[in-house]
């Protein structure tokens, strides 16, 4: 674990350092900051737990782009500089790079959520809040943060160009949230299937309602952990090319 | 001790490496010495552990780099021709880190970087931010990378490669005071950069191994690799005959045939030790057969007739 906390530690750090990581954070906040005053609180009067449910769905959205964006450099840019091999010929296992590239940028991404969290803070003043249904909003959320970086990381090691990478990621993130119209002209099984693999209408849904399933922490557990083993075997095969 | 044996690499159907097979007594320099696309950047990849070889096996210490990877990593050191580097961190920073990822403890990297630095003439430099330093400085912190866990074997591939000539000077040094404490091996395509840093060269033709040995052995075997020109007037064919028969001289081909009392051009190669004297037999033995002789103009072992006279020896030996 020390070599996946070292591999964390350098990341932030450069997320820090370097102009991307406060760019993307500033501008999703103030996305996010705008969406939650134009369409959660509106004109009209609301209850708080739709106020909520509003927030919770434009930020699903604001997190998948988020993590899309931080994850394109992990991999792409340190084989674009020739960094890679200071990773490759050091005793870290390629499941441990992977991990703590992914970690560095889910961990990011959590500290943006953690920043929009005067929103719910405000409604909560204002209004009345059920703790439960903010936790598992933020519990979603930290959960599609999670699978969204792990297919950010995947698609970061497939290629040296950011560009690239951010692009594949986009497409796929993209995917992921209009499964449910493939759904619907596919035939059975394949339409269960689609419908499944949806990450919003089928998961995003009850977290945004306040409700936790557990069917639905498995899916993006197991997203992130399948993207994730795409990573580490991008990784190995390169060893072998 | 670094143990290779029938290392070979393909990259899809393409063969880099060849069944080479070597080794390295601890603290020797060895040089790997080739043309471009000889395979020299692919050798010292898979002994790095960055590549896996297609098949063979390298020991480090007796450890297999592909049966005990990690093992095997934590006691090399290799430095890339591009310096890998993150520019945004400070020296200190960027090796600590690198110290710590390799397997030292923080105490350990804390009480070693003051040596490393210094060894590398990066004392002054330490809190500089990587990306603002020279090319030179950046070489340097590579072979900083290179040494900060105090590996075993330590590769350096072209170390020298897009330095001015004082910083290959330095450069050289700083290679040189390497062996002893770590097994060294460098690539380069210099035969003279090899020569003066090296204890062991490695010549590589077409991803084959095509010699091994001291710089003395190799020129016991092949000779210097110089040769000279030389204009003669009269029967050429005589000429290179006479040539030929000299101890010394390992081959004289006509390279360009004369006119009409015009001298012919003989390129002779000389096998010796002592190009000197030999060319000076080789005229006198000349102009003693009643050849004319216009012009001499010696060249110094140049890396390609080298190979050339290598790749011939090794066709003949076959």
């Amino acid at each position: 674990m020390r070599a996946v906390a070292l591999i964390v530690g350098r990341e932030l750090g450069a997320y820090f350092r370097g102009w991307s990581g406060w760019i993307i954070a500033a501008g999703i906040l103030m996305l996010q900051g705008v969406l939650f005053n134009v369409f959660a609180l509106g004109d009209n009067e609301k209850l708080s737990s739709k106020v909520l449910q509003d927030f919770f769905y434009f930020s699903m959205g604001m997190t998948l782009v988020a993590s899309v964006l931080l994850s394109m450099r992990l991999i792409a840019e340190e084989r674009h500089d020739g960094t890679m091999v200071l990773l490759l010929t050091s005793p870290a296992t390629d499941w441990q790079i992977t991990l703590g590239k992914w970690m560095s940028a889910w961990i990011f991404v959590l500290l943006i959520l953690a920043a929009s969290f005067y929103m719910p803070l405000m409604v909560a003043v204002n209004g009345s809040v059920h703790p439960g249904h903010v936790f598992a909003g933020y519990l979603g959320l930290a959960l599609v943060g999670a699978a969204a970086t792990a297919l950010g990381t995947f698609t970061s090691s497939m290629t040296s160009s950011q560009v690239v990478s951010v692009v594949l990621g986009g497409i796929l993130a993209a995917l992921t949230c209009v499964m449910w119209l493939f759904s619907r002209v596919a035939s059975p099984p394949l339409d269960e299937l689609l419908a499944y693999l949806d990450f919003y209408y089928r998961h995003f849904q009850d977290f945004r309602e306040g409700t936790i399933h557990t069917r639905s922490v498995v899916f993006y557990s197991s997203v992130t952990f399948f993207f994730l083993l795409l990573t580490q075997k991008v990784l190995g095969a390169r060893r072998w090319r | 001790m670094i143990e290779v044996d029938g290392l070979t690499k393909y990259y899809g159907d393409i063969r880099a490496i060849s069944d080479l097979s070597f080794s390295i007594e601890r603290g020797q320099i060895a040089g790997f010495l080739g043309l471009n696309g000889a395979g020299k950047s692919t050798a010292l990849k898979v002994l790095a552990g960055f590549l896996l070889p297609t098949s063979g096996t390298v020991r480090v210490d007796g450890v297999d780099v592909v049966a005990a990877p990690d093992k095997v990593r934590r006691r090399i050191g290799y430095l890339p021709e591009e310096p890998p580097l993150y520019k945004e961190m400070t020296v200190s920073a960027f090796l600590t880190w690198l110290g710590k990822l390799r397997g030292m403890s923080g105490s350990e990297v804390v009480a070693r970087l003051p040596s490393v630095l210094e060894r590398t003439g990066l004392s002054q430099h330490g809190d500089r931010v990587i990306g603002t330093l020279s090319l030179g400085y950046r070489k340097r912190v590579g072979i900083a990378q290179a040494i900060i866990h105090d590996p075993t074997l330590v590769i350096l591939d072209e170390p020298v490669s897009g330095l001015d000539p004082l910083q290959r000077v330095e450069m050289r040094k700083l290679v040189r005071g390497l062996g002893g404490d770590h097994t060294v091996l460098i690539s380069s395509h210099n035969l003279l950069e090899v020569e003066e840093t090296c204890d062991l060269l490695l010549m590589l033709g077409d991803g084959q191994l095509v010699a091994q040995g001291s710089e003395d052995e190799i020129h016991a075997r092949i000779g210097t690799g110089a040769s000279f020109e030389i204009d003669v007037r009269g029967d050429v064919t005589a000429a290179v005959t006479a040539l030929t028969a000299l101890p010394g001289i390992a081959e004289a081909k006509v390279t360009r045939a004369g006119g009409e009392g015009a001298p012919s051009e003989v390129t002779v190669h000389l096998a010796g030790d002592d190009p000197a004297t030999e060319i000076e037999s080789a005229v006198s033995a000349l102009v003693g057969g009643g050849f004319g002789v216009s012009r001499v103009e010696t060249a110094t072992g140049e890396l390609e007739d080298l190979f050339l006279k290598l790749a011939g020896t090794q066709e003949g030996e076959a």
